[in-house]
């Protein structure tokens, strides 16, 4: 069978779960929006919000919502050890890996097509001034960000420790990924929109992005074996 | 059919960790297709001086053991002697510490995916998406596979007595009805090694029977079929050789 094939079922099987149970869209949708809400209230003060807070507010949002959903998809693939079944059949394993990324890549993908417009309106930030920069922006460091989370979360699937270690490993790890994500989305921010240094931010996530995607392909086979 | 009479007890090791014997009476009759071509094949499974350490834990010490086409081998033991860890060192899914594992004449790391096509495993654990119906987890399993679900998924379905609950999700199910999905799931793709993990938790008898006589099938039309259970009335009758794992 086809490697996109098997990550095309993966995905598939995800999203017909999700259409089912609505459980992971739902409460990741939540926690990203009262992530936002409360940060609204702190940094709002009698309609005027602090300058420059938005990009920074907008990818925490993203990164907890993130962490949330990564847990909960692969918390899906260990009850009834599905995981296990996964790895058993002759599919391509990097495979697997692709079509769990996809899914989660979806998801946050979901969850910003809220926020953005939230953090637009909360905390008066011109974020629609450059929208494919801005969709270019969140969409690689999303890539990068998920990348290497969904590695780590199928690595961590039978460990009882799995809620602590994931944000343990995955935020130290993306550390580029989330500089180069706020501050390519600040310079879009500014008034005029920087969009050179936007641009040099976008290359550099292009460039985390290859680097994690190749690094998580390549390990995730040896690292799924127990 | 042999007995657990069968069983006997090995030289314990060096580090006393983990005691394994295997009676090699081969049974008679067994040779047959398993019904679909596979890319690749094999007539016995070995295990040969095999290590699993956890950390500083071993799960288990320098096991050999061999199983044939035709076999029924029982891996008897109680609780958390490391039948598990076995089975999922030849399932290829747990990696051992020492020592090696060869499918016929290959090694398991020479093979990969061909190999994975000819192993099916039913654990305690049923390797079923809950929030699914019978139907669907069946035909992804089955096109995860590389079959064709419109030839495998109701045959499996009818064999496992769920056309009627096809389009159920199977988190309404019973332990029963999910064991008997489960065990089909399994089985989708015809495996040559067929491994079963403390297959009858839960079942009643009228459950334990039905897969007890899948069982026997399986090992009469060429299978190696290996049986990892702490149940010794279970096993006993069922089983054609048997290997004791002792902690």
């Amino acid at each position: 069978m086809s490697f996109a094939t098997t990550a095309f079922l993966v995905l598939k099987k995800d999203f017909t779960i999700e259409v089912k149970s609505g459980e992971i869209l739902y409460t990741t949708l939540f926690f990203a929006v009262s992530c936002v809400l409360i940060f609204a209230i702190a940094f709002v003060r009698e309609g005027q919000p602090v300058e420059g807070a938005g990009a920074g507010i907008l990818w925490i949002a993203v990164l907890f919502a993130g962490n949330l959903a990564l847990g909960r998809t692969f918390e899906r693939e260990r009850y009834g050890e599905t995981v296990r079944a996964l790895l058993l059949t002759p599919a391509p394993r990097a495979a697997i890996y692709v079509g769990k990324l996809l899914g989660i890549v979806a998801l946050l993908v979901a969850a910003e097509c809220l926020l953005v417009p939230m953090v637009a309106f909360l905390f008066d930030a011109p974020l629609f001034a450059r929208p494919l920069l801005l969709a270019a922006i969140l969409g690689l460091g999303t890539v990068g960000f998920a990348s290497v989370g969904t590695l780590f979360a199928a690595m961590l699937v039978r460990s009882r420790t799995r809620d602590v270690m994931l944000p343990i490993l995955l935020y130290p790890i993306t550390v580029p990924v989330i500089i180069a994500g706020v501050l390519g989305t600040s310079a879009l921010l500014q008034s005029p929109a920087d969009e050179p240094v936007a641009l040099l931010w976008i290359w550099l996530l292009v460039s985390f992005d290859v680097v994690f995607v190749t690094l998580a392909l390549w390990t995730f086979e040896p690292l799924m074996t127990e | 059919m042999p007995s657990l009479d069968h069983a006997r007890d090995g030289p314990e090791l060096a580090d006393g960790s983990t005691m394994l014997t295997v009676d090699r009476e081969r049974i008679e009759g067994a040779e047959g297709p398993m019904g679909v071509t596979p890319s690749l094949d094999f007539d016995s499974v070995r295990l040969v001086e095999v290590s699993r350490h956890f950390g500083r834990r071993r799960a288990v010490s320098r096991v050999s053991i061999e199983a044939r086409r035709g076999d029924l081998l029982g891996l008897l033991g109680p609780n958390g002697a490391g039948k598990s860890t076995l089975i999922g060192v030849l399932a290829t899914l747990v990696q051992p510490t020492s020592g090696e594992v060869r499918y016929g004449g290959h090694f398991a790391r020479e093979l990969g995916p061909p190999l994975r096509r000819q192993i099916g495993l039913l654990a305690h654990e049923l390797h079923l998406y809950t929030e699914l119906s019978a139907r669907q987890n069946l035909t992804f399993f089955s096109k995860m596979y590389g079959l064709d679900p419109r030839s495998t998924v109701e045959p499996a379905l009818e064999r496992a007595g769920l056309a009627d609950r096809a389009d159920d999700d199977v988190a309404g199910f019973s332990r029963g009805m999910r064991q008997r999905l489960a065990l089909e799931r399994a089985l989708l793709h015809t495996p040559r090694l067929v491994l079963f993990d403390e297959p009858f938790t839960g079942l009643d008898d009228n459950a334990v029977g039905l897969v007890s006589a899948r069982l026997r099938r399986l090992a009469a039309d060429g299978a190696i079929v290996v049986l990892a259970t702490h149940d010794l009335d279970l096993a006993e009758g069922l089983v054609t050789r048997v290997a004791v794992v002792q902690s």
